[in-house]
């Protein structure tokens, strides 16, 4: 290596642009620092900046007659978020949160299994388009797809209507089932990334130590397949709870820390809407933190 | 295998099976709605036209939206592919303290509730009076479609060895001739492929849109606003149609690309 660079330095020491190749040759730090510098600096500039940025003003409070922010220091906003209707806001968002994403479990493991572990590997690489591609489909139009499916005169009335029975209608169930549908493949993928890293031997081991298909399953399959369930489940609940569209189109106006917030931003009151979204940013922060504890993070 | 039976397995093919028919009934339904003759939500549609696609064509609000999207996905795509890429190489050609933490900062806008992210973007705006609209949309997409090129092209540059580059280096060529004719056209189909789920994941984000957008409607934007109006439904519909095929096509050109790394996951 040296030698190159040696004779590159004869042939073209003179150039400018050559000069600074060489010294990047040389100095793998400070290339190191040029490739890093601008994404990381812009990252911790523009998000992380924006976050302190969000901090700062939940300290703050709005002029009620101009609507103006003023910065004085203040802890009426975070008196604020004790109010009963926030807490019952919060503990409606974490339940749905919660609800959605053991739903999502549920129903993304035998896919995920099927896909891993029984199809033959063109079916499953077909599998795996079949999944991806619903989950990068038009979010918006997959939220208002089912405003179509549960509407009075919808398809689900439709296709109950015959049998007696109705579909739950625009509310909290329906948002459950719309929420479920959203986010099922980010579980489905994970989960089914976990299930192909288990080495098959290990389930034979089993087999033959004398366990049933079903204990095998309990006391080997899940355990391993576990940290894989908790990396979907960031993603199932992370976008819930920061979700505010869904419930725009598919419930009667039940509240969520999202409407919540996006309702106080357009008064405009931002510093209310400031520290109200520190809420779902701490209960993330504390799941990413509960998450790493159980190993997800390998399974990313 | 862990299950065995042949009834166990037949049990997994049909839920399977049942899944991938919830994936894509819903989906089904704006498309067969956007040709639907009555241009209401009644089911099931009354006839088949193509007049909500011409109309849809002739609306100017509509065509800015559409327009406005692809400008905002075509900046964060740009940013994301110089940002992601530098730091996928900086990643997988070095090794310094705080390598992991990399991977995990950049995967934090992603991870983070979308409210989170528009809150803390349109505060900062705000308090720096940078103001709102297709600037600042391009920016707050920015943050999250970095990680999409980063993670492509990391795993593209873990597979290809470095001593490609060393022995480029050994032959004497300097730093740039081994990035434009060893390191560049390795990673080149995995930036594509980062770069076109980036598109995919801009031109469809709403969330955070909403907050820093000012009055700039991008398609999801004018779907959200429409959706109620009666006589936008049948267009809203159309708009579907078109969000649903400039998402899924190129997230199916980018599976193509990396059929081989299985690198297509917003993670």
């Amino acid at each position: 290596m040296k030698i190159g660079v040696a004779t590159a330095e004869l042939a073209y020491g003179r150039s400018y642009r050559r000069r600074l190749a060489v010294g990047l040759d040389r100095h793998p730090r400070a290339r190191l620092a040029l490739l890093l510098g601008l994404p990381l600096g812009a990252l911790i500039v523009v998000y992380f900046g924006s976050l302190a940025v969000l901090f700062l003003n939940s300290f703050w409070s709005r002029d009620p007659f101009t609507g103006h922010v003023v910065r004085e220091f203040t802890l009426d906003n975070f008196m604020a978020l004790g109010r009963p209707l926030f807490i019952t806001v919060t503990l409606r968002t974490v339940g749905m949160a919660a609800a959605v994403t053991v739903t999502c479990a549920v129903l993304a493991f035998p896919i995920a299994y099927y896909m891993a572990r029984i199809a033959s590997p063109r079916l499953r690489g077909a599998l795996v388009v079949a999944v991806l591609t619903p989950l990068w489909a038009s979010y918006v139009i997959k939220a208002y797809s089912w405003r179509l499916i549960l509407s009075e005169e919808g398809v689900l009335n439709w296709l109950l209507g015959p049998i007696g029975l109705r579909g739950p209608g625009y509310g909290e169930i329906g948002l459950w089932l719309v929420f479920t549908y959203l986010w099922l493949p980010y579980m489905i993928l994970p989960v089914f990334a976990g299930l192909l890293r288990i080495p098959s031997s290990v389930v034979e081991a089993s087999a033959d130590l004398g366990a049933r298909g079903w204990t095998t399953f309990r006391h080997v399959v899940l355990p391993l397949a576990f940290p894989a369930v908790v990396a979907g489940s960031i993603f199932t609940f992370s976008l819930t709870l920061g979700d505010y569209i869904a419930p725009g189109l598919v419930t009667r106006g039940q509240q969520f820390i999202g409407n919540l917030i996006l309702s106080n931003f357009g008064i405009p009151d931002l510093p209310l809407a400031a520290a109200q979204s520190l809420v779902p940013l701490a209960i993330m922060i504390v799941y990413l933190l509960i998450a790493r504890r159980l190993g997800a993070f390998e399974a990313l | 295998m862990g299950i065995r039976g042949g009834l166990g397995r037949l049990g997994l093919l049909a839920a399977t099976v049942a899944v991938l028919i919830l994936l894509y009934v819903p989906l089904s339904l704006v498309i067969a709605y956007a040709f639907n003759t009555s241009g209401t939500q009644a089911w099931p549609p009354s006839g088949f036209t193509l007049h909500w696609i011409e109309e849809a064509l002739a609306n100017t609000g509509l065509k800015d939206a559409f327009m406005t999207s692809v400008g905002a996905a075509l900046g964060a795509t740009a940013v994301a592919i110089v940002l992601g890429s530098l730091a996928a190489l900086a990643v997988s050609r070095h090794r310094f303290f705080g390598r992991e933490t990399v991977s995990l900062l950049l995967l934090l806008p992603i991870s983070l509730p979308g409210v989170v992210t528009g809150m803390a973007l349109s505060t900062t705006f705000a308090t720096t009076d940078i103001p709102l609209g297709l600037m600042a949309i391009v920016i707050g997409h920015s943050t999250f479609c970095v990680v999409l090129v980063y993670n492509n092209v990391l795993a593209r540059m873990r597979r290809v060895s470095g001593s490609l580059e060393e022995a480029s280096a050994d032959l004497g060529a300097d730093s740039f001739q081994t990035f434009r004719y060893v390191t560049f056209p390795a990673m080149r189909s995995a930036i594509l492929a980062g770069a076109l789920l980036a598109f995919a994941l801009s031109f469809d984000e709403i969330i955070v849109t909403i907050f820093v957008a000012g009055g700039v409607k991008t398609l999801p934007v004018w779907i959200f606003q429409s959706f109620r109006l009666a006589n936008q439904v049948a267009l809203v519909n159309v708009a579907g149609l078109a969000a649903i095929l400039l998402s899924v096509i190129p997230v199916y050109i980018a599976t193509r690309i990396t059929a081989d790394t299985g690198a297509v996951g917003r993670t």
